[in-house]
């Protein structure tokens, strides 16, 4: 069988013929297997979820529970078989619950990989390799000028920057779901045990991962805080927030934004961004190459992001590469990087 | 160099100008001369080398990368310093190699090295430094910083160290060169006040704001004296004697910067010390030409006496700003026109005269003016009238743009409806955004209606207005071209886009035949579908009609 009647992009996203199920599917299916929470990957109206644990519970969280007519479960590492085809669950490294999903038919395997990231996040598991045949990867970070360094480098920075601004309060901009969590853990093993505060947008899903046994310390809502003891302080705030009315309940804030887009100058300052870190949670341009010529896979299918890059280094490492126009995904990446409205949920 | 980078990174990210100005005057208190002194005319726009060019660090940058993926780095960056900076191959150098260079060292290095030699140079110094440091570099060597500092917030953190203000900067700094020495002597009360020898200075120019309908109500028609605003080029034309008596004369820009050499045929004019602030046009028997044909006249390498026959220079004085040696700019407007008048009278050259004052009685009266200027006096110049400028009566003449002296009110401008067409990725600002629109109007094609591009513009907007269009492009491309993005432009489906300009011209680049002048966007039009939007005979009948007018 080919790769191409194995899995298929369309209008509503990949879909599996032989198993007749979609990977992500971006409308209503009667089937579907979903990589992670973030809300452009795992939508609402489903007949039946198959999904890992944590990413049906952020699903619960975000749409109720009526969310999709049944569910199951499925932990890393095991497998189903769907009409024709075996799909197993991965580690993808990207958040809390996140995979990579392999579909495996006859003798071809196919990994669509979802978001990723082969860096170290203390609050999800860690990427793993799945070697394949062909490899569906991300592409949000696909230019050489993405290399997204250290992300403790980055945590230093903003303690540093609270040391010298001890009457400032740090307003840190982070996506709701793993961005923010993920940089609390870290602030945490840079051994800042003051309480950090929570704008009331990530309240509910921060508490979701303490649930599950990560430990963030001393958390509090910003809301109804006196002005004055919020000097000297960090606040984990949705993106959006920075340039709002909000805000101003803080003494003289600096304006932080963790996220891989602050590697490029111009996007900070399109958000009046005064601290940009540079912490992401997709692969950077070296990790994207690295996994890539690490999964063995000979042919590359390439969504979301900037796809053109990454299919001419495949071409020119002699790897089969070819763009996937999938729409729909990606979107809160660039709303992230956007100065509008932040439509995370949670 | 290392704390120079430092400061420009930090300026990049800041956007109040009050902590801007700190950040700037705290470096220049840190730094010791003469590094701070190139600093500032690294700020203030006052250096340039040669040889570096954008070109080179291009040449540079592809011996080292793979130059499809630098040109798409670059597209989505959208600045070329910054983009190499991040993409150099980072250094796994010796802990013994030498130190990063100072600015100084740089600025020397740059100004002395022959053109040969400046890559190897580069490639040394690109290596030396980390990625701000490259990025800093680059940005100096390529001129034009672009970090949200203008040259008057550099000199006015300068003043600051010696709690002068802007002003004080401004009226010396004619004289002056980097790495200004005397500058920080005098301004750290080390030296006495460094004196102007220029004998022909640039004076800083004095600036309007836009006056909105909702400023009228607070101004009294009674304190201010109306003009035409022409639409040609402002310029400053200074006269004044040498140490040996002779005149000097030079033309600068709205920006100081000489533009003499462009204009031999109006220096002659100009007999007598003097600056007056006016309007460069091109006068054809008497009558002044549109700003299409005033731009024949500009950027040309040579100035060849056809040229200057075809396209005569004229200056139409507004200001005067010093007469005889005597400096007039603290006098009041009505004072300073006065002088002028009598001036402009004794040159009595064809090739200067005055601008007109506009008689007006009420704000209505002086908007009846506006919008019909020929039949308030501005006659067969009527197209070349772009609005009125309001100056307060009572004002001196203050250099920057002082809150409620002038303010210009311009014509309404010219309205299509077009359909977007093509996007490409903007620069600076709005990089890797869609930002650059290119749109057309209906026409009769082979079979049916097609559209035909009629101009491009890449502002108007607002940031909220780049996104919607922004997102508009990712979700309704049709076709890639490299940067450049077709989008879906049917009578059904589309985005209309209400385009604003001042002017249209005959143009044989253009498809279409019509070019037009400084448009920008100014509305979404998400309500009207496509094929509601103009056609090209209406452009047509705009162009007939300004070509009646001016013919």
């Amino acid at each position: 069988m080919r790769a191409h009647d194995i899995l298929m992009p369309g209008p509503g996203g990949l879909y599996c013929k032989p198993g007749d199920f979609y990977i992500d599917p971006v409308r209503p299916v009667a089937r579907a297997l979903i990589t992670h929470g973030h809300s452009d990957h795992a939508r609402a109206g489903h007949g039946h979820v198959l999904a890992t644990q944590e990413t049906l519970d952020m699903m619960r969280l975000r749409y109720g529970e009526t969310f999709a007519g049944s569910t199951q479960a499925i932990g890393y590492g095991e497998s189903v078989t769907i009409g024709k085809v075996t799909a197993s669950f991965h580690p993808a490294g990207h958040v809390l619950g996140s995979a990579q999903i392999a579909v495996t038919c006859g003798k071809t395997r196919i990994v669509a990989s979802g978001d990723y990231k082969d860096a170290r996040d203390p609050t999800c598991m860690p990427f793993e390799i799945v070697p394949c045949d062909i490899f569906i990867t991300e592409a949000t970070f696909g230019l050489p000028v993405f290399r997204h360094g250290d992300a403790a480098g980055e945590i230093d920075k903003l303690l540093r920057s609270v040391a010298l601004f001890p009457e400032r309060a740090h307003i840190v901009g982070a996506y709701s779901l793993g961005k923010a969590q993920r940089v609390i853990a870290l602030l945490r093993e840079a051994r800042h045990d003051a309480p950090i505060y929570l704008h009331g947008a990530m309240e509910k899903i921060t508490r979701y991962y303490e649930s599950r046994g990560i430990d963030l310390g001393d958390l509090r809502l910003a809301k109804g805080v006196a002005k004055a003891d919020l000097a000297g302080t960090i606040t984990l705030a949705p993106p959006s927030s920075l340039n709002e009315v909000w805000s101003r309940r803080f003494p003289d804030p600096v304006a932080a934004f963790a996220s891989g887009w602050m590697r490029v100058r111009a996007r900070a300052r399109q958000r009046g961004v005064e601290l940009p870190l540079v912490i992401s949670d997709h692969a950077d341009w070296d990790g994207l190459c690295a996994t890539i010529a690490a999964t063995g896979a000979g042919e590359i299918w390439v969504t979301h992001g900037q796809e053109d890059a990454l299919v001419h280094w495949c071409k020119t490492k002699g790897l089969a590469a070819r763009p996937l126009a999938l729409v729909g995904y990606g979107d809160e990446d660039e709303e992230n990087a956007l100065p509008t409205t932040d439509t995370s949920s949670a | 160099m290392n704390r120079f980078a430092r400061l420009l990174d930090r300026l990049s990210y800041e956007p109040g100008r009050n902590n801007k100005l700190r950040l700037i005057t705290g470096y220049f208190r840190e730094t010791p001369d003469p590094d701070r002194g190139y600093a500032l005319a690294a700020l203030t726009g006052a250096l340039s080398f040669r040889n570096a060019k954008a070109g080179l660090i291009r040449e540079l940058i592809a011996s080292r990368t793979d130059p499809e993926l630098f040109a798409l780095s670059y597209d989505y960056v959208g600045d070329l310093s910054e983009t190499v900076a991040l993409l150099w191959p980072a250094d796994k150098r010796a802990t013994n190699s030498p130190p990063p260079p100072t600015l100084t060292e740089v600025v020397a290095t740059l100004n002395t090295l022959g053109k040969s030699e400046l890559p190897a140079q580069l490639a040394r110094w690109l290596d030396e430094l980390d990625e701000t440091g490259r990025w800093a570099l680059l940005k100096l060597v390529t001129g034009g910083l672009r970090i949200g500092v203008s040259a008057r917030l550099a000199k006015t953190a300068a003043a600051a160290l010696g709690d002068k203000d802007a002003h004080d900067t401004e009226l010396v700094w004619p004289g002056l060169a980097p790495p200004y020495l005397d500058l920080f002597a005098w301004l750290e009360g080390r030296a006495d006040k460094p004196v102007n020898r220029d004998p022909a200075p640039f004076n800083p120019v004095m600036l309007a704001h836009a006056i909105e309908d909702s400023d009228f109500a607070s101004l009294d028609p009674a304190a201010f004296a109306a003009e035409w605003k022409w639409d040609g080029i402002r310029i400053q034309a200074v006269s004044g004697r040498d140490e040996n008596g002779d005149l000097v004369t030079r033309f600068y820009s709205r920006t100081g910067e000489d533009i003499t050499g462009a204009f031999p045929d109006l220096v002659t004019a100009f007999r007598e010390p003097a600056a007056i602030d006016g309007e460069l046009l091109v006068l054809r028997e008497g009558r002044v030409q549109t700003f299409n044909v005033l731009q024949q006249r500009l950027n040309r390498k040579s100035v060849t006496p056809k040229l200057i026959r075809d396209y005569p220079a004229h200056l139409r004085a507004y200001d005067l700003l010093s007469e005889g040696g005597k400096d007039l700019r603290e006098l009041p407007l009505i004072e300073r026109r006065k002088r002028l008048e009598s001036f402009v009278a004794k040159l009595d050259d064809p090739r200067i005269d005055l601008s007109p004052q506009i008689a007006f009685k009420s704000w209505d009266g002086l908007a009846a003016a506006r919008t019909d200027p020929s039949s308030a006096g501005a006659g067969d110049d009527t197209e070349a009238v772009e609005g009125v400028m309001l100056k307060r009566r009572d004002a001196p003449y203050v250099p920057g743009r002082p809150k409620g002296q002038w303010w210009k009110w311009k014509r309404d401008p010219h309205i299509i409806d077009a359909v977007l067409m093509y996007a490409q990725r903007g620069h600076g600002k709005r990089s890797s955004y869609y930002s650059d629109y290119t749109f057309g109007v209906w026409t009769k094609g082979d079979d049916g209606d097609m559209l035909v591009p009629v101009g491009k513009a890449y502002f108007g907007f607002t940031d909220e207005e780049l996104i919607e269009i922004d997102r508009f492009v990712r979700r309704h491309t049709i076709e890639r071209f490299g940067p450049v993005r077709e989008v879906t432009h049917e009578p059904d489906q589309g985005l209309v886009l209400e385009v604003a300009f001042e002017g249209l011209a005959r143009s044989t680049r253009h498809k279409s035949g019509v070019a037009m002048r400084f448009p920008r966007i100014s509305r979404l039009r998400w309500d009207k579908p496509p094929r509601d939007a103009d056609r090209l005979e209406t452009l047509e009948r705009m162009l007939k009609a300004e070509g009646e007018a001016v013919s």
